[in-house]
């Protein structure tokens, strides 16, 4: 019979079992969710996007581990959370942006935005975005030359070799409606046809992965929803002359960066509300600040700093917008509004 | 279909490895160590002494309060001694050890009552606390004090046979093999409470059990309703299974009569219908012995105070990576450090872990997914429950964020990808605030006599 004098137990807080997902694993997943959008970057710009991406992973991943080392903390590489980063980071820049700009970057995106700030989960700002917004300062010129669509970039190509053009967003801001439905059709703008950001061209690849995900369960549809949704019901209503209601819509929603910030970055875990009331309150004000950005700012693109603006306001909607407790006192409150 | 109580969460539910095979009763143990408590509440004073002949159903030990209960000799035997022993809480505590005389002698004061269907409501909660029965959902809370007070106060009156927890399957195969135990005691409720039906609470993954239940009610035309609900965990807390049935919420810090409902556990109903109708007390337990470390997993029925290694025994033993024992499911149950302890009323199962279910993060970090708030049954935000208690935040954790709402589920635990030891944070969270308060009463009865004292 067993011998039970010599079992080694460890004896614990319950509860014993633990679901299978883990930070990695979750991390792994948005890396999934990634990867159409990766290959329809590479369709439409050349092996140059995917060589900017992984030198942004290479960065992001380095970045961390030296911070790490330099500070004495534990490594934390192995949660996948800086190839994440990376990879939205190269998601978020032209795909002509010199290799050494990109590694600045994420050095801003790692090092000052996330674990200056104590590391993952303590951030307050998306770290890809934030990075983002670094480069556009640094590097204005760099960070606005886009690639025209199909015009292949030799590899470690520079952008004065290759035709570039203005974004569809760029077009809708000048008011030039004609040519911009000239050059890019409605279908064009939903393949990812069209020139922008590394990444964020294919809104059909992005919702791919969003659809993963949501499957998945690691993200829920209330962020994405109330930003596409308000991005949407606003423009449709407020068409400008020259343009028809639905077109102008769907140029917004398809275009620039709205369907990679409302998948994957207005829905970091770390800079978004834990709710799902204030995810929706999140979502509904990035879509109301994107629209005027792009209508009344001085830049064509509003997406990213409506999503860095929320994410500012994230502590206040945790603070207010809190779930109703199991068994609150209603008699209470019904008795305190009766006097 | 019952209603959707909130957050919950789905774990694997491992129950295949049991719910099809019959109770076994256990091979008589040679001896049984009987702790003298049982029951949340005072201990029980032990009344028999070394070298007693004690038989089965005789009262070993007498209530310490009000809120307690007696217990029972288990086996027919000789007192050994009268000693503390280790607990399945934690520690030790005196415990009454029977060495068996395997003659199975009942007590000559055992007899059924007469007619069950005139007893008063007086009488049943009488039988009801000299039977000692306590809830045996685990938190063995005396069930004469909560019938007593519940009387009156009560129109729902619920049966717990959700048994939400993985591997146990105790409750389960209870009701597929007697079930007419369950609704004859189900109905001795419902004329005690003078309500119109009894709600049988029973998760969804255990539809044949219900068809059972529900064609005794029929044979029996008993006041009996089975409600099926949503499999989730944690179906079977008392405050979602209100929830789940009632469609109210019991107020925050109050009990389940606060809000007329009364909830008794399967195995409760059983131990009242065999103390009215057999006259005997609570002397033996279901328990579900399962896990990756046993050997072959079985539903067993055990004297009260079997030491849990003849349990493994009847189950072919342990295996030898074997690095966790719990008594009771793996949400809620009790790591066991010393293999030394017993079965208690309260023991629905023994798990012995020996796979890689241990999952644990030497140094974890929060990454904010929320997926704790969602899941949370109260309502709470353990995330941010969690921050505050971390940086010493007692107060806001308390008052702000309703830290003592937690009923210690665990579901916000078994989902962190962070892997945070939320709970245990919680119950370090809860003990400090109990700690005050009881530093607080201390103190004002001291004031309060120094007072007396000057006034003198």
């Amino acid at each position: 019979m067993t011998d039970y004098k010599n079992l080694k137990l460890i004896a614990s807080s319950s509860p014993h079992i633990r679901s299978g997902e883990d930070t990695r694993s979750i991390m792994l997943d948005v890396i999934i969710a990634l990867i159409p959008a990766l290959c329809m970057s590479v369709y439409v710009f050349g092996f140059q996007a995917l060589v900017l991406t992984i030198i942004s992973i290479a960065a992001c991943v380095f970045w961390e581990w030296a911070y790490r080392k330099v500070m004495k903390k534990s490594s934390a590489v192995g949660d996948l959370s800086a190839v994440v980063t990376g990879m939205l980071l190269a998601f978020v820049c032209p795909v002509s942006l010199p290799w050494w700009m990109i590694v600045v970057g994420a050095f801003f995106s790692i090092v000052v935005v996330k674990q200056l700030y104590g590391g993952i989960g303590c951030n307050f700002l998306n770290p890809a975005l934030a990075g983002r917004a670094a480069l556009l300062a640094c590097y204005a010129s760099a960070m606005t030359t886009w690639v025209l669509p199909g015009e292949k970039l030799a590899l470690f190509g520079s952008a004065a070799d290759v035709a570039t053009g203005a974004t569809p967003l760029a077009m809708l801001k000048e008011g030039s409606f004609e040519a911009l439905m000239d050059t890019y059709s409605v279908t064009d703008m939903f393949l990812g046809k069209i020139g922008g950001s590394l990444g964020e061209v294919s809104a059909l690849m992005l919702l791919l992965g969003g659809v993963y995900l949501l499957i998945r369960k690691i993200i829920s549809w209330h962020t994405p929803v109330a930003y596409i949704a308000t991005v949407a019901i606003i423009c449709l209503i407020s068409a400008p002359e020259g343009m028809g209601a639905v077109d102008y819509m769907l140029y917004n929603v398809f275009g620039g960066g709205l369907m990679l910030g409302a998948i994957f970055m207005a829905t970091d875990y770390a800079t978004s509300p834990v709710t799902k009331p204030g995810q929706l309150i999140f979502g509904i004000g990035c879509g109301l600040l994107t629209v005027f950005i792009r209508r009344f700012g001085s830049y064509p693109e509003g997406v990213c700093y409506s999503i860095l603006v929320m994410n500012c306001c994230t502590w206040l909607l945790d603070k207010y917008i809190r779930p109703t407790i199991y068994g609150a006192p209603k008699k209470e409150k019904k008795e305190a509004a009766a006097k | 279909m019952a209603q959707a109580f909130f957050g919950g969460v789905h774990p694997d539910d491992m129950k295949a490895a049991t719910n099809e095979k019959a109770i076994e009763q256990i091979k008589a143990p040679a001896q049984v160590v009987i702790p003298m408590s049982m029951h949340i509440g005072a201990p029980c004073k032990p009344i028999v002494a070394v070298g007693d002949k004690v038989t089965i159903g005789q009262k070993i030990g007498e209530p310490g309060g009000f809120v307690s209960a007696p217990i029972h000799a288990s086996v027919s035997g000789t007192v050994k001694a009268v000693e503390p022993r280790p607990f399945s809480m934690g520690g030790t505590m005196m415990s009454v050890v029977i060495e068996n005389d395997f003659q199975d002698t009942v007590c000559p004061d055992i007899h059924p009552v007469e007619d069950p269907d005139s007893l008063t409501p007086e009488q049943l909660v009488e039988i009801v606390k000299n039977a000692g029965i306590v809830g045996q959902g685990g938190a063995t809370f005396p069930t004469h004090v909560k019938i007593s007070s519940g009387l009156g106060k009560v129109d729902y009156v619920l049966i717990n046979a959700a048994e939400c927890e993985p591997y146990i399957t105790g409750d389960h195969r209870t009701c597929l093999e007697r079930p007419e135990q369950v609704i004859k005691g189900a109905a001795l409720l419902a004329k005690c409470f003078g309500v119109d039906k009894v709600y049988i609470g029973i998760e969804a993954n255990k539809q044949n059990a219900a068809d059972v239940l529900n064609k005794t009610i029929q044979e029996l035309k008993a006041p009996v309703v089975v409600e099926v609900l949503h499999t989730r965990y944690p179906q079977g807390a008392e405050k979602q299974l209100v929830q789940a049935i009632t469609g109210r919420q019991v107020p925050s810090g109050k009990l389940p009569a606060d809000a007329g409902c009364c909830i008794f556990n399967l195995n409760t109903t059983c131990s009242i219908y065999k103390a009215v109708y057999t006259g005997m007390p609570v002397v033996s337990k279901v328990v579900t012995v399962s896990g990756s470390g046993v050997i072959e997993p079985k539903n067993i029925e055990c004297p009260i105070g079997t030491p849990i290694t003849d349990l493994f025994d009847a189950c072919g033993g342990l295996k030898e990576e074997t690095y966790k024992l719990i008594m009771g499911g793996p949400m809620m149950g009790l790591a066991q450090y010393d293999v030394n302890v017993n079965v208690g009323t309260g023991t629905g199962a023994m798990l012995a872990f020996a796979g890689d279910e241990e999952k644990y993060e030497a140094e974890p970090h929060c990454i904010r997914c929320g997926k704790c708030v969602g899941v949370c049954p109260m309502r709470l935000e353990p995330v941010f429950m969690y921050k505050y208690l971390m940086k010493g935040d007692v107060d806001t954790w308390q008052n702000r964020l309703h830290g003592m709402d937690c009923i210690e589920c665990g579901a916000c635990t078994y989902i962190c990808p962070a892997r945070l030891p939320l709970i245990h944070a919680f119950r370090m969270g809860k003990q400090k605030v109990n700690n005050a308060r009881m530093a607080a009463k201390a103190k004002a009865e001291a004031e309060a006599k120094a007072a007396e004292k000057k006034e003198a």
